[in-house]
């Protein structure tokens, strides 16, 4: 990524950045990919602190990176900081992006999970538990739909589908390593055939 | 269906133990971690049943946050409180955050080429795949489930269409039918 953009990234500036993220932190109910549109009205048209390739490409290195999908946040982070000019800025902007998503939230979780596991024969706490467990199942089938449409919902894209659902069905019925699958799609893609 | 990590039941040994396994699970989990979690917590080292980790689940989704940062915090701190938590979210978080960054400085060397962007598109589609498989797996926690299966196969097409297909933002749906499925599941509950 070329930084196209030459910001000069003070004290105040830094603390928007931060300030906003830690904001963010209790709205992002869904996960740090609910928090997209917004980051985007955020960091690109508010600021114009990245340019939209910037945007778009520190989302997709974190979709095809191992780990949680939330560094996506981090590498925003970092992108901004190397446009204010340096390396040290960088892991600067790495660093507040990720303390404030992720500190509110922290806290929060961590306590409440804490007290339903104290409190997990309690009638109410069960009743969400087991209310819950069936929207979860279909959550988490959605996030697969969306993901595998990512490109676009029109027909040419049936390779990328049939990819998807063939991979769901072996990691379902078989035992085989998803590195396989994942350097299987990786070398297709790479060939054009998808 | 006890919630708790009963004593003979295999369990991480120490905060080195929970720091390492995150580590190593977060580092398989190319396109997000859901689907790794669920096959090595469950099916490999199995700490949690498939029960417990959709109850889990439903937390991590439903708290503010990033879901499998939520799903650590949940886990480590279930065996080693406040420590375990932040020793299973650093595990989750600073080596795969090392690699992300080395990616981008490689990226930005070979952004043009199109066979890069092929191969990350086609990982995602995998990647996305996956994620349906860790779904279909999670089923079968529905079995026991106090709701009945009429009642479960209905939330759990209503949860997947209203957001797949009708883009109904997430709070709505967690919300929404969430709060129905609750209120079905507590009348039902024995009081």
């Amino acid at each position: 990524m070329s930084a196209p953009l030459q910001l000069v990234f003070g004290t105040a500036e830094w603390l928007e950045f931060f300030l906003h993220y830690l904001t963010l932190s209790l709205l992002a109910v869904g996960g740090g990919i609910a928090t997209i549109p917004d980051m985007h009205r955020f960091l690109v048209e508010n600021h114009q602190w990245l340019t939209e390739a910037q945007f778009n490409a520190s989302i997709a290195i974190a979709q095809a990176a191992p780990g949680p999908n939330v560094l996506f946040i981090a590498l925003l982070g970092w992108n901004v900081g190397l446009n204010a000019g340096s390396y040290l800025n960088g892991f600067l902007g790495v660093f507040l992006a990720m303390a404030g998503i992720l500190i509110p939230s922290t806290l929060l979780t961590y306590n409440a999970a804490q007290w339903g596991q104290r409190n997990r024969e309690r009638r109410s706490v069960r009743a969400f538990k087991q209310g819950m467990a069936p929207i979860v199942v279909g959550l988490i089938m959605s996030t697969s739909l969306i993901l595998a449409t990512t490109s676009g919902r029109s027909l040419e894209h049936w390779p990328l589908w049939l990819m998807s659902g063939i991979t769901a069905l072996i990691c379902w019925r078989t035992k085989l390593h998803i590195l396989w699958l994942l350097g299987a799609g990786a070398l297709m893609g790479w060939l054009g055939l998808a | 269906m006890s919630s708790s990590p009963a004593q003979d039941r295999p369990r991480p040994q120490s905060l080195t133990d929970l720091f390492v396994s995150f580590t190593l699970l977060a580092l398989q989990g190319f396109g997000g971690v859901l689907a790794v979690v669920q096959r090595e917590f469950v099916e490999k080292k199995r700490w949690l049943t498939t029960e417990e980790f959709v109850e889990d689940w439903a937390v991590a989704q439903v708290m503010p946050g990033p879901n499998v940062i939520n799903l650590s915090l949940i886990i480590g701190g279930r065996y080693f409180g406040l420590k375990g938590a932040m020793a299973a979210m650093a595990g989750m978080l600073v080596a795969p955050l090392l690699v992300v960054l080395t990616l981008a400085l490689i990226y930005a060397q070979f952004a043009n080429r199109p066979e890069v962007a092929g191969a990350l598109r086609g990982m995602g589609a995998v990647a996305a795949g996956l994620i349906g498989a860790t779904a279909l797996k999670l089923i079968k926690a529905l079995k026991t489930n106090v709701l009945g299966w009429r009642w479960c196969t209905a939330f759990g097409l209503a949860s997947l269409v209203t957001i797949a297909a009708f883009r109904v933002p997430l709070v709505y749906v967690i919300f929404g039918l969430g709060g129905l499925a609750c209120t079905l599941a507590f009348r039902k509950l024995q009081p």
